[in-house]
């Protein structure tokens, strides 16, 4: 079966003196269903990783393939179309639109699908439902602990039923409680069939995930998978 | 085999990124909602430019309207003859009978004259100093005249062929109020031509003949016979129906003055009025211009408001993109963000505008009247300057890469 992602030799170097290089030759596969941990301290190429795999930036070498279209074939718009239908960001920060509700922060996932704004938030019901805060879809985000807020997040990135997630840092902002409450819903969903990504500087999250790909230096140092708990949640 | 994107199969079913028009329109309201009092101040830029729009050309309009309402009331058949300049160049002198001349024109439905004693100089008393005169005017009027000019009686009565015969005197409105006399009960003086002269009435203003407003009017035999008037008439008033007009005012030189009918000046006070409309006119244009400044500068603040918008927004237009926005939906966002800036100050500045507008021709007893044309000018220059405004601060939050936008965050 086609691999939901695809690198092949991917590099991306950052113009300077001298000139930075992010991403070094990267190939890796990712399957449909799976769920990965890329994982890698500061400076090692994981948030650029994250911006090729989100199609928010372009390799300058290799080839890219998400959910079986080849990126670099992609005009501007055809990645806006892609990012909109077929991938989910999971931010650290949550980027959630102050003032407004739960539910329409959820909505705002479809906003650019072109469904009404009443199917958008029927939908948006529904997976606020699946996250587990059925009972907050009225709350604004103010009124909603870390947590709640980073479920809601999640619950935006999933609205459009994506075929990749990706989370960059999703406890980076939480307590070790409502982190652990987060990476358990990932799990949860992980374990429905959905294809999740974790970007992670922490190796404690990390463990939790069946697969980590450990980056250093713009490479992939070690591609692990780890037999145990976590693994059964993410098994299909 | 894997899908490619130009070209192949797998792109052409790629559904492209949709955004409805009515959701650009909630984005950009919500926009605005997160920073409520930045954007009601950079309105405000623009509802001032605005509402000095609209109160510049209500207050002209209105002004308009009461000229023409008054021309409506007056009329515009009123004529008035005086002397012009003689061959020789003095000051030529209008004939004794040059009424009764006028009068025996067809078409004339009344006629009437004044005659300005050169020589006499009213004062509220005699221990007024006699360089004092205010520059009042004295004129032998005969009882006729109120009827042709169209005049009213604010207080007392006008002259009639009894009081004609004696020292009474009717003043004009502005006449009045320089005497500081408001009213009139028969116990009143004014010393005319060094003799008592009691005043028995106050005019309203004249606007068809505004020279009557400076004025104390004595009868024509009392003129004659007490301060020296040689009964020649310096204003002739010949009132006849509108369609007449142009007919009359070509028979009048001659009829009054046969033997030298180029020494006879005609105008029509209508003309004038009309003409002094045309002159606000010119100072309307010019107090837009002002108020277009104004609006340029309320629109400079409407873009600076956006490029600080967009520079503090680059998360969010990180998100956006993320969620599946294309370039063109982020431009149409800020875009839509600037015009509904500009259009909420435009609303609030012809609302502004039209009570100023209602407020001055009030004041005034003016009728108020605010055109269509306004309202519909005043909302397309607020799109325009919203447009404007944003284009920039569009283009930029447009171009922004996405990457770029989300590692500020």
């Amino acid at each position: 079966m086609t691999p939901v992602v695809r690198l092949r030799g991917v590099s991306r170097v950052y113009p300077g003196h001298p000139p930075v290089r992010a991403l070094d030759g990267v190939s890796l596969d990712i399957e449909y269903a799976e769920m990965i941990g890329i994982v890698g301290p500061s400076g090692s190429g994981k948030s650029t990783m994250l911006n090729v795999l989100g199609t928010l930036d372009r390799a300058d070498s290799g080839e890219v393939h998400i959910d079986g279209y080849d990126v670099a074939g992609l005009s501007d718009r055809q990645l806006s179309a892609l990012r909109a239908r077929r991938i989910g960001f999971v931010f650290q920060q949550f980027f959630l639109s102050p003032g407004v509700s739960a539910l329409d922060n959820v909505a705002d996932g479809l906003l650019y699908t072109g469904l009404s704004p009443r199917k958008r938030r029927t939908r948006a019901w529904q997976t606020l439902e699946q996250v587990g805060l059925a009972d907050r879809t009225h709350h604004r985000p103010h009124e909603l602990s870390g947590g709640q807020r980073q479920r809601v997040a999640v619950a935006r990135a999933l609205v459009g039923r994506p075929s990749l997630l990706l989370a960059d840092e999703p406890t980076g902002a939480l307590d070790s409680t409502s982190g652990a409450a987060v990476i358990k819903l990932l799990h949860e969903l992980h374990a429905t069939g959905t294809t999740i990504v974790v970007i992670t500087h922490d190796h404690d999250v990390a463990r939790e995930l069946p697969r980590q790909v450990h980056i250093l230096d713009g490479g992939i140092s070690s591609d692990e998978k780890t037999e145990g708990p976590a693994l059964r949640g993410g098994a299909r | 085999m894997m899908r490619r994107g130009r070209g192949a199969d797998g792109a052409s079913r790629l559904t492209p990124s949709r955004m409805r028009a009515r959701d650009t329109l909630r984005v950009a309201f919500s926009g605005l909602r997160t920073r409520p009092l930045r954007a009601v101040l950079s309105a405000l830029g623009i509802a001032v430019g605005i509402a000095a729009m609209v109160a510049v050309v209500g207050i002209s309009a209105s002004s308009q309207e009461q000229v023409n309402q008054q021309l409506r009331e007056l009329g515009t058949g009123l004529l008035t003859v005086s002397p012009g300049t003689s061959f020789r160049g003095g000051e030529a002198k209008l004939p004794e009978n040059s009424v009764d001349m006028v009068a025996r024109i067809d078409d004339v439905d009344a006629v009437s004259a004044v005659g300005v004693l050169g020589d006499a100089n009213v004062y509220r008393n005699e221990a007024i100093d006699p360089g004092q005169t205010n520059a009042l005017a004295v004129h032998a009027a005969d009882t006729g005249l109120l009827d042709t000019v169209s005049g009213t009686v604010a207080d007392g009565r006008w002259l009639d062929d009894a009081l004609a015969e004696y020292p009474a005197v009717v003043l004009g409105s502005d006449a009045a109020e320089l005497l500081g006399i408001s009213h009139t009960d028969g116990s009143i003086n004014v010393w005319l031509g060094d003799q008592w002269f009691t005043v028995v009435g106050i005019l309203d203003p004249v606007p068809l003949a505004p020279e009557l407003d400076m004025s104390a009017m004595v009868g024509w035999p009392v003129a004659a016979e007490l301060l020296g008037f040689d009964g020649s008439p310096t204003t002739v008033y010949e009132l006849s129906g509108e369609n007449k007009v142009d007919d009359v005012r070509g028979l009048l030189p001659a009829t009054v003055n046969p033997s030298n009918p180029e020494e006879v000046a005609v105008s029509r006070p209508s003309d004038a009025l009309a003409a002094q409309a045309a002159v606000d006119e010119t100072l309307t244009t010019l107090l837009l211009a002002l108020g277009g400044v104004a609006l340029l500068i309320g629109g400079i603040g409407v873009a600076n408001t956006m490029v600080i918008a967009v520079l503090e927004r680059r998360s969010e237009v990180g998100l956006r993109r993320a969620l599946g926005a294309t370039r063109p939906h982020i431009r149409r966002q800020f875009l839509g963000e600037s015009v509904l800036l500009a259009g909420f100050g435009g609303i609030g500045g012809a609302a502004l505008g039209g009570v100023v507008t209602a407020v001055f021709a009030t004041s005034r007893d003016w009728q108020f009247a605010l055109p269509l044309w306004v309202l519909a000018g005043a909302a397309g220059a607020t799109v325009v300057v919203g447009a404007l405004a944003g284009v920039y601060p569009a283009a930029r939050a447009a171009c922004m890469p996405p990457t770029a936008a989300l590692a500020i965050a």
